[in-house]
């Protein structure tokens, strides 16, 4: 189903979110926003749910604590144990001590690099995927509001015209 | 302006008198000869059977080799009594100590602030200038201790005693740093120089207030820079001095970091519950939650560094195993095992584990909750640095250790109280004002 968008452009970050706010209150619906850069703040402006990719990382980094337990575990007490400065090796938790550098790098190399995969994923983000931004000026300093459009076209065109915008475009979407 | 109630002032002379009646009892009930000694462990041997007695004959391994069993009792008697007659003593040392450096780790993080030009803090400036008030009164306190452990009226430090230096080669070659006068005037210049930085640093801020230009605001700003400098030399020097000399035999060249991890984190701390207190009171009603959330992100963000520290400590004393260094933690493992691995989870898995979430930073009771339990955790801390070099295996948290902790908070409070009631809450002179009031995230 194809609907009718309104792009309204914006060349400062400061007036794109004085234009969320007053665009929320006037009860229309924001579709997208994009932006040249991550704007403070505009998550909440523009009443998203917050990040759950915190909890996320939370579990990535317990999959890596106990990968890295099994990980030494097989290596250095199961499959060769090696007498390394005349520690006794024969149990994990007797060596547990010089673990704990391992253990503390793979929960991080866990964390950063899953949490980075899902983040990608969930923004559907790939390699050689087609650009979204309906402007190339997005991603050099222009800001892209996109309105949906419910029932009066005109009214939302001069209402837009108001908030500070310097372009406004009217697309199929 | 806060009013000191009379309701905290109650509570804490409350605190104080309880607390001097417990530290002299347990001055008072120290054993006060040799002979006292050997009829106490007669009991406890009788007592406690055969467990007693294995576990003396482990610890004095050394003694019982060399010399016959009637002769080693005796020595181990004499040991006994020695250890006793220092612990008041070290109850009182831990807690002065401990609420010394509350003080001054605040007075570090508000310097850092100032250098930093830091917006975020100006509302809490007064709060952390009210802790630091007890630097003075502290400082004096812990100076007096070591004089009075010069005169030798107790063992703490071993080196101070010319008989132990005598027989320790080890100690000779370090007498060029560790004799008593030297050791009193390095004293006397740290602590000259941190209570000139807090009283200057005060009177600057209180100037600016009501100044039309920012003069006293760009001094501050240098002088906190140059304070800076100073502070992490002497806080270096001050743990090898004050903590690291109780082992004259051991040292550990990240200890000054270790200890400041764990000054910091305890400052910090203090600063986030004297706020929430004062809020609660209805006072402060310009500091935010998003300021309490950066506190508790400090809090967070220390006690694993603390834990960093410690773990780096420990790690590289453990696998390189060289006998004069393991000794630390010989000591601390078979004789203090509770304590030593119990801060370990007080202080690094407890704040770690609640502490995580974003939004716990923001509730009050999470903050207080963990705030109280980093306290006690550090406060073990301290007390694990210290106890094992004086009063060995003979250590239990009695009525000296309480009443030391109680006595030194219920000066701390009133210290720390009554400078708050002395000068506005707000520190409205700072150009960063309007930021920190109006500070979100």
């Amino acid at each position: 189903m194809s609907s009718k968008v309104i792009q309204a452009m914006y060349n400062d970050d400061d007036i794109l979110m004085d234009a969320v706010k007053e665009v929320r209150a006037a009860n229309h619906h924001i579709e997208e926003v994009y932006t040249p850069f991550p704007v403070h703040g505009l998550d909440k402006a523009m009443g998203l749910k917050g990040t759950r990719i915190a909890i996320t990382a939370f579990l990535y980094g317990c999959v890596g604590f106990s990968f890295s337990i099994w990980m030494m575990n097989y290596m250095m007490i199961e499959q060769w144990p090696q007498d390394i400065g005349g520690k006794p090796s024969f149990t994990f938790f007797q060596n547990m001590p010089a673990f704990v550098p391992i253990m503390f790098e793979m929960s991080v190399f866990f964390a950063a690099h899953l949490m980075v995969i899902t983040f990608y994923m969930r923004s559907r983000l790939w390699p050689f995927k087609e650009a979204e931004n309906p402007d190339p000026r997005t991603t050099d300093d222009m800001f892209v509001m996109e309105v949906a459009v419910d029932e009066n076209e005109q009214e939302l065109v001069s209402f837009l015209e108001n908030t500070g915008t310097v372009e406004i475009k009217v697309t199929e979407k | 302006m806060y009013t000191f109630s009379s309701k905290l002032k109650t509570f804490s002379y409350a605190l104080m008198i309880v607390g001097i009646l417990g530290v002299a009892y347990g001055f008072f009930t120290t054993p006060s000869s040799v002979e006292d000694v050997k009829v106490m462990l007669q009991e406890s041997h009788d007592t406690h059977g055969e467990v007693a007695t294995a576990h003396d004959s482990d610890a004095h391994l050394d003694d019982s080799n060399s010399h016959d069993s009637a002769h080693s009792d005796d020595t181990h008697a004499e040991h006994v009594y020695h250890l006793l007659k220092n612990k008041p003593w070290s109850a009182l040392y831990v807690a002065l100590f401990f609420f010394f450096i509350i003080s001054l780790g605040t007075l570090a993080f508000y310097a850092i602030q100032h250098a930093s030009q830091a917006g975020w803090p100006v509302v809490l400036f007064r709060v952390m200038e009210a802790i630091t008030a007890y630097l003075p009164i502290g400082g004096i306190l812990l100076f007096v201790f070591f004089v009075l452990s010069s005169l030798h009226l107790n063992h703490l430090f071993v080196w101070m005693d010319p008989e132990v230096v005598a027989h320790d080669e080890l100690i000779q070659n370090k007498t060029g740093y560790l004799n008593v006068p030297f050791f009193l005037i390095r004293a006397a210049i740290y602590m000259a120089g941190w209570i000139w930085y807090r009283q200057h640093s005060r009177k600057l801020t209180l100037a600016q207030d009501n100044a039309t230009d920012l003069s006293n605001y760009t001094k501050l700003f240098k002088r906190s820079a140059a304070f800076l400098v100073f502070f992490l030399v002497t806080e270096s020097m001050m743990s090898w001095d004050w903590i690291m000399s109780l082992d004259p035999h051991w040292f550990s060249t990240l200890f000054g970091w270790y200890l400041f991890a764990s000054m910091i984190v305890s400052a910090i701390t203090t600063i986030a519950l004297v706020s929430i207190y004062l809020k609660g009171k209805g006072y402060l009603e310009f500091v935010n939650n998003s300021h309490l959330h950066d506190l508790a992100k400090f809090m967070f963000g220390f006690s694993i560094f603390w834990t960093y520290l410690w773990f780096s400590q420990f790690m590289l004393i453990w696998y390189a195993n060289i006998p004069e260094e393991v000794t630390y933690f010989v000591t601390r493992f078979n004789d203090y095992k509770i304590p030593f691995l119990g801060m370990l989870v007080l202080n690094f898995v407890f704040p770690l584990l609640v502490l995580m979430n974003s939004d716990y930073k923001r509730v009050n009771w999470f903050i207080v909750t963990t705030g109280i339990v980093i306290l006690i955790g550090h406060y073990v801390d301290i007390f694990v640095m210290i106890m094992p070099a004086t009063v060995g295996d003979q250590w239990y948290f009695g009525i000296s250790e309480i009443s030391s902790a109680l006595l030194v908070l219920g000066i701390f409070i009133y210290v720390v109280f009554n400078a708050l009631s002395k000068a506005p809450l707000l520190a409205k002179g700072s150009p960063f004002i309007k930021e920190s009031e109006h500070f979100h995230y």
